[in-house]
């Protein structure tokens, strides 16, 4: 489907991406200038901070706030981390079998998976709040990882079972011709051929979970697993009626960092076409 | 190296198919038997039960007096080139053929040695840090060969390895596949439907037709003494002409003039109304270039010659005739069998290339009857074939 663009398609391509790309980005600028302003500041309606301070960063990492976040940001990466973690391990197993094997009841995994992932999150989380205070997984890092992976499973299954189905099959059975046991023709040329999709999976199961606030704020009471994005709603001014929004922008600064961060790291491993050159071509 | 033997093998698929029917096949150590049939005949399947690739559903697979039926493709010890190579694209060309020397933890100094010997053999040295995906394809195809010749196996299985290569080097790779089968003296199995890889690479051929094995000969035997209708129209190109011939009182009428077969060839006729005689095109001649003493074995008929295709070396020309509708139907039936390309009733007549026949005129065409064969239009069966010599090789792996 190559065509010759004339050179004013060209520009209309140009001007809606940049009107996209402001769209999507002038909320973040904004987010970033608030956390530099002075609390007298915040309401000037400049978008440019007058004196640029670091007083919000200082307030969160060493100030008033400092417990509230640094917890915060202790339970968001590890329980992020450890749920992306059996996320991508779950799923890279489950894919593989979907995609590999016929056996029965692969129709109504996949389906669940996909009913399961649209599924109102805020149906289900009331019946969730009772049952974790039941037996006692309220206000616990499991008790956020297990719904997490309700959220992330799901996704992350049908993204590596349409990742496996593209590796020749032929791969694995040369493997084992060549004298490798099942789990070896799996590791050793399967899962190398698998990677970006593994990569994919890990960081949208990332994100989902980093994301999250409904669980975040309706699973947990104390510091003892809420994580950043319910915890800056408990940011509070000098007064009820002050929110601290130059902290509140700092703090959703430093969370952003890590996605980011993580973007750029493996936008690299994401690239398609690795099986190029299995088959002839 | 070992011998394989299949006994009554039997192939269903879970569909309740059965792609192959209860074979019985002698491999012996060090031969290089070809499987040949038309797509879908299966042949692969056959290939992937020896492997191990595919389960058995009946009979016996020996593969050195050891039964494997119940075996893992790795506890089997052989190698295998599939069709579009499979190779390892995440591995460097050295690691693809390693790759099973690194299963079997082999010291590193030893896959070293063993990895370079293979590409020298194949002429793959300059090429071993890269990537498959950077290879052409006669070079993805030497790489699968490597990975196949790298380490001791019991015997080679290819899967129609030339395939996916254009016709120059296909030849080329047969021939390197010839010399390094003989250089290795290793038992190999070589499927393919295309006839000439067939005659030229194996001691012995095999083929199949809808999972049924037809007959298993030298290429010589298969092509001077074929079994069937089958075989007969399948090996050979351009293939072996059906003449149909009406059983008369003193001989044979066909559509050029009557002919008795000479005492080498005749066969009893009593109870048929109709044969099929095959000729090859070589059995044919210009009338003209041929010298007295021989012209007396055949016959010689007044042709009209449609088109003529000159190749420098030789010309054939082509003799439509008319035949039968019963005939011509079950002639039709066999070359859509063949995947041979839809053929009218013609003869396609080989001519010295001193022949001065012009087409679209009437020539005088001699037909050698020493070769004909003549058919059972019924079963098929070729009722002038000898049968096969008893002490010989070649008289194994016939279903008895
Ligand atoms: N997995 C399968 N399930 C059912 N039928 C199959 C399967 N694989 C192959 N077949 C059928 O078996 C027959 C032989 O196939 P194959 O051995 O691949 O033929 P070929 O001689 O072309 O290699 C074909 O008719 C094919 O449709
Ligand atoms: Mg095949």
């Amino acid at each position: 489907m190559e065509r010759e663009q004339t050179a004013r398609q060209k520009s209309l391509w140009w001007v809606a991406g940049v009107i996209v790309i402001v769209y999507a980005l002038f909320p973040v600028a904004w987010i970033v200038s608030l956390s530099f302003k002075r609390a007298s500041d915040l309401s000037s309606r400049e978008f440019l901070p007058t004196t640029w301070t670091w007083d919000n960063y200082d307030l969160i990492l060493r100030g008033d706030f400092q417990d509230l976040f640094l917890s915060a940001l202790r339970n968001s990466i590890g329980i992020t981390l450890i749920a992306t973690f059996i996320a991508v391990v779950l799923s890279t197993f489950c894919a593989y079998a979907i995609a590999r094997l016929d056996f029965p009841g692969k129709k109504l995994i996949l389906t669940t998976a996909l009913a399961v992932s649209i599924f109102p999150v805020i149906s289900i989380v009331t019946p969730l709040f009772n049952l974790w205070r039941n037996i006692g997984l309220y206000d616990t890092w499991p008790g956020l990882i297990i719904p997490y992976l309700s959220l992330t499973l799901p996704l992350s299954i049908w993204t590596l079972s349409a990742f496996f189905r593209q590796i020749p099959w032929e791969l694995e059975q040369a493997a084992q011709v060549d004298g490798a046991t099942t789990w070896q023709a799996f590791r050793r040329v399967i899962v190398p051929l698998a990677t970006p999709g593994v990569f994919t999976t890990a960081i949208i199961s990332f994100f989902i979970a980093w994301n999250d606030f409904v669980y975040g704020i309706s699973l947990t009471s104390t510091e003892a697993a809420r994580p950043v994005p319910a915890a800056l709603a408990f940011f509070t001014g000098a007064s009820q009626f002050e929110q601290p929004a130059g902290a509140i922008s700092a703090a959703a600064v430093i969370v952003t960092i890590p996605v980011v961060i993580l973007v750029v790291l493996f936008q690299r491993r994401i690239v398609a076409g690795l099986t190029q050159g299995a088959v002839k071509g | 190296m070992a011998a394989i033997t299949m006994k009554n093998i039997v192939k269903t698929y879970g569909d309740g198919f059965q792609a192959v029917k209860d074979i019985n096949l002698e491999i012996a150590d060090g031969e290089f038997m070809i499987l040949v049939g038309p797509s879908g005949c299966g042949k692969s399947t056959l290939l992937r039960m020896i492997v191990g690739l595919e389960d058995i559903s009946g009979g016996e697979m020996l593969i050195g007096d050891e039964r494997v039926n119940e075996k893992a493709p790795r506890d089997r010890n052989l190698a295998m080139v599939f069709q579009n190579y499979a190779l390892y694209p995440h591995l460097t060309v050295f690691e693809n053929i390693a790759f099973p020397l690194r299963l079997a933890k082999t010291p590193d100094a030893e896959v070293k040695e063993r990895v370079n010997h293979a590409a020298e053999l194949l002429e793959l040295t300059e090429h071993l840090e890269r990537k498959p995906a950077n290879l052409s394809g006669g070079q993805r195809q030497r790489v699968a060969m490597g990975r196949a010749i790298v380490r001791n196996a019991q015997a080679f299985l290819f899967d129609e390895p030339l395939s996916n290569l254009d016709a120059k080097l296909r030849g080329q790779m047969r021939t390197e596949i010839s010399r390094l089968q003989k250089r290795l003296g290793i038992t190999t199995v070589y499927v393919t439907h295309d006839q000439v890889e067939a005659m030229t690479l194996g001691d012995r051929v095999a083929v199949l037709r809808a999972g049924v094995l037809q007959q298993v000969d030298s290429p010589r035997r298969l092509y001077q003494n074929p079994a069937n209708l089958f075989v007969a129209g399948f090996i050979g190109s351009p293939p072996m002409n059906f003449i149909p011939a009406t059983v008369t009182d003193d001989g044979l009428s066909t559509p050029f003039g009557d002919i008795q077969l000479p005492p080498g060839r005749s066969v009893d006729l009593s109870g048929k109304e109709i044969v099929l005689l095959g000729a090859r095109p070589e059995s044919f001649e210009d009338a003209d270039v041929v010298s007295d003493t021989v012209r007396e074995h055949g016959m010689v008929f007044d042709a009209q010659i449609d088109v003529i295709e000159w190749l420098g070396n030789e010309q054939y020309a082509y003799v439509p005739y008319e035949a039968p509708e019963q005939i011509r139907q079950q002639l039709a039936d066999l070359e859509r069998e063949l995947d041979s390309e839809a053929m009218r009733t013609q003869l396609v007549v080989s001519l010295d290339a001193s022949s001065q026949i012009e087409e679209s005129s009437t020539a005088s065409v001699w037909m050698d009857l020493r070769q004909v064969h003549v058919f059972d239009p019924g079963t098929g069966e070729n009722l002038t074939a000898e049968p096969a010599p008893v002490s010989d090789e070649t008289a194994e792996g016939q279903p008895a």
